[in-house]
């Protein structure tokens, strides 16, 4: 078996992570991106611009601000003490948050597009046909951004698996709990077992590859508006 | 009645209406891209929100800015075509003409599913989708879907004006056979006199964000001060009743309203006392001192001069005419106007040269 055991749980702690990311970013990104694609408001730009900032800063950066908020004295990790939760840091809990700031722009984007692409009109015909602003929604825009929730999905899972410095920074490398493949394969290469660190890194390679695949292949089943 | 007092400003626009139109029938609002007209039907279905304003349709208010009531869109009893037919791409043409039906409670269904595809001839269609039909076809399905709704008021924008020639007069008769066969009071926009000429009861004339005038569209057509008879095409809409057919010539008469005299149309034969629009151009009017009996034109009728006014060039002078009460233009070069020292209250006979059977 070229996997340990280590490894198995490294990639069932990742898969974990990045399905709750996912899941929590399209339940929050949704509303962003909504609001996004549909204000005039000033704040349309620092907000925008906030969302976006971790695709251009260093993860190492994210991590450290991270690690000072969740921190024992840090305003978010002195929140978690008085709940009686402890801190964050260090812990899984915290993983899922930082991966979510992480990933963030990876899903927000992609659903404003598709948002701002559906336009109005379609809002308006269906408000003329009695349909409310909720039903609207689950009627309307939902069915029409589909492959800009599929193509949203897969790109916050995938970041999330990518994502090292972060994890790094605030979940340090703890097995069971924040030790992730990326971690994995950075402490095989460090204790030198080059074989184990291949393979592993053979199966980021591929999944990589059939994630891009996927999301390559669903842009032809695009349906425009009539 | 619908009433509608709208005041909306944007930075290089303002829009100020105070209507009071019919109740029933087809309403146009008529006007150059940029007068308004679209602005004041999205205000009246709430889909724009005037500062200040007040629509009433019927006994149902919609919005009163005074006592703070601004109506949502999706509660307010209305049915909307739109310029595009804006089809929902996701779901097939049945689920679209259902989208609005089913969100309607059964008590209040006034127009039913097969009602609104026999109505529109959409029958043959509901299968499909949307990305397979043809402009006019999908327009008749925006227009079945709207009607699903059983609306209080029909709000249409331009409902022709994204399609060609063809397709628009393989819809026209099918908006003819609504304002015949449903009683839903329609407001009509659009900036094609031939469409308002041949579908509307009533006008309102917008320039500029204000109400130039409002009325039958008969007597409004034919007036003189207003920038509509200026134009290459002005002309009157008149609604005849046929009164006669002559079998051998292939001709129909038509007593003109108000009056006891007739004009002749080349026509299939109808039914006696059927209604029939019919419209002359002032181009197509010419005027004779003395009634000329050998000529070959079909339709002569004594009138009396009312008012004459400049047209858009300085050749030619438009003259307003009376023709037993039903008014008529006629076109006619100033060179003319002087040889005949044309003047009001002078009698004169009318020569038409051509009339457009509308509807």
């Amino acid at each position: 078996m070229p996997l340990s055991s280590a490894d198995f749980s490294a990639i069932w702690l990742t898969i974990k992570l990045a399905s709750l990311t996912t899941v929590i970013l399209l339940v929050i990104g949704t509303p962003i991106a909504l609001w996004l694609s549909r204000t005039r408001s000033w704040w349309r730009g620092p907000i925008g611009a906030v969302v976006a900032l971790p695709l251009v800063l260093p993860p190492t950066v994210i991590g450290f601000y991270l690690l000072l908020t969740m921190g024992p004295h840090g305003y978010f990790g002195q929140f978690t003490q008085w709940l009686g939760l402890g801190t964050l840091t260090f812990s899984f809990a915290g993983l899922v948050i930082g991966s979510v700031i992480y990933s963030m722009p990876f899903v927000v984007q992609p659903l404003q597009n598709a948002f701002s692409a559906i336009g109005t009109r379609p809002l308006e015909v269906a408000a003329t046909l009695r349909a409310n602003p909720w039903d609207t929604f689950f009627s309307v825009i939902l069915p029409l951004a589909r492959p800009g929730f599929i193509t949203a999905s897969i790109l916050g899972f995938a970041h999330t698996v990518g994502e090292f410095g972060v994890v790094l920074m605030i979940g340090g490398n703890i097995p069971d709990k924040t030790r992730v493949v990326s971690v994995q394969i950075y402490d095989h290469v460090e204790a030198m077992e080059y074989a184990q660190a291949h393979w592993l890194a053979g199966v980021m390679v591929v999944f990589a590859f059939l994630v891009l695949l996927a999301l390559y292949s669903s842009r032809n089943t695009k349906m425009g508006w009539s | 009645m619908i009433d509608v007092r709208l005041h909306l400003k944007y930075s290089a626009f303002a829009l100020e209406v105070d209507l009071h139109l019919p109740g029933r029938g087809v309403t146009a609002l008529y006007g150059h891209s940029g007068s308004g007209k679209t602005t004041c039907l999205r205000c009246i279905a709430g889909l724009e929100r005037a500062e200040d304003g007040f629509v009433q349709v019927n006994d149902e208010v919609w919005q009163d800015s005074r006592s703070g009531l601004f109506v949502p869109p999706h509660k307010r009893a209305l049915g909307y075509v739109f310029q595009e037919a804006s089809l929902f791409p996701h779901l097939s043409v049945r689920a679209n003409l259902e989208f609005g039906l089913k969100r309607i409670p059964r008590a209040q269904r006034r127009v039913d599913m097969a009602q609104a595809t026999e109505l529109l001839g959409i029958g043959h269609l509901l299968e499909r989708h949307p990305q397979h039909l043809s402009g006019g076809e999908r327009q008749r399905i925006g227009i079945a879907r709207a009607l699903l709704t059983s609306p209080r008021l029909l709000l249409m924008d331009e409902p022709l004006a994204a399609l060609d020639s063809k397709r628009k007069s393989e819809i026209l008769p099918y908006l003819e056979r609504l304002h015949d066969e449903l009683d839903i009071p329609v407001l009509y926009v659009s900036h094609a006199q031939d469409e308002v000429a041949r579908l509307a009861d009533h006008i309102v004339l917008l320039r500029d964000g204000k109400a130039l005038a409002s009325g039958p569209i008969g007597e409004t057509l034919a007036r003189l001060d207003l920038p509509l008879a200026l134009g290459d095409d002005a002309g009157v809409v008149i609604s005849g009743t046929v009164s006669a057919y002559d079998a051998h010539y292939q001709l129909l008469s038509l007593q003109l309203p108000g009056s006891a005299l007739h004009m002749r149309v080349a026509h299939a034969p109808l039914a006696l006392g059927k209604a029939l629009r019919i419209k002359v151009q002032a181009r197509d009017v010419s005027l004779n001192v003395q009634a000329e009996e050998h000529s070959s034109i079909l339709n002569r009728l004594p009138v009396t001069v009312i008012q004459e006014i400049a047209a858009d060039n300085n050749a030619h002078v438009l003259v307003r005419l009376d023709a037993g009460g039903t008014p008529l233009l006629a076109r006619i070069t100033r060179f003319s106007r002087d040889q005949m020292q044309l003047h009001p209250g002078q009698t004169l006979w009318a020569q038409i040269k051509a009339v457009a059977v509308l509807a």
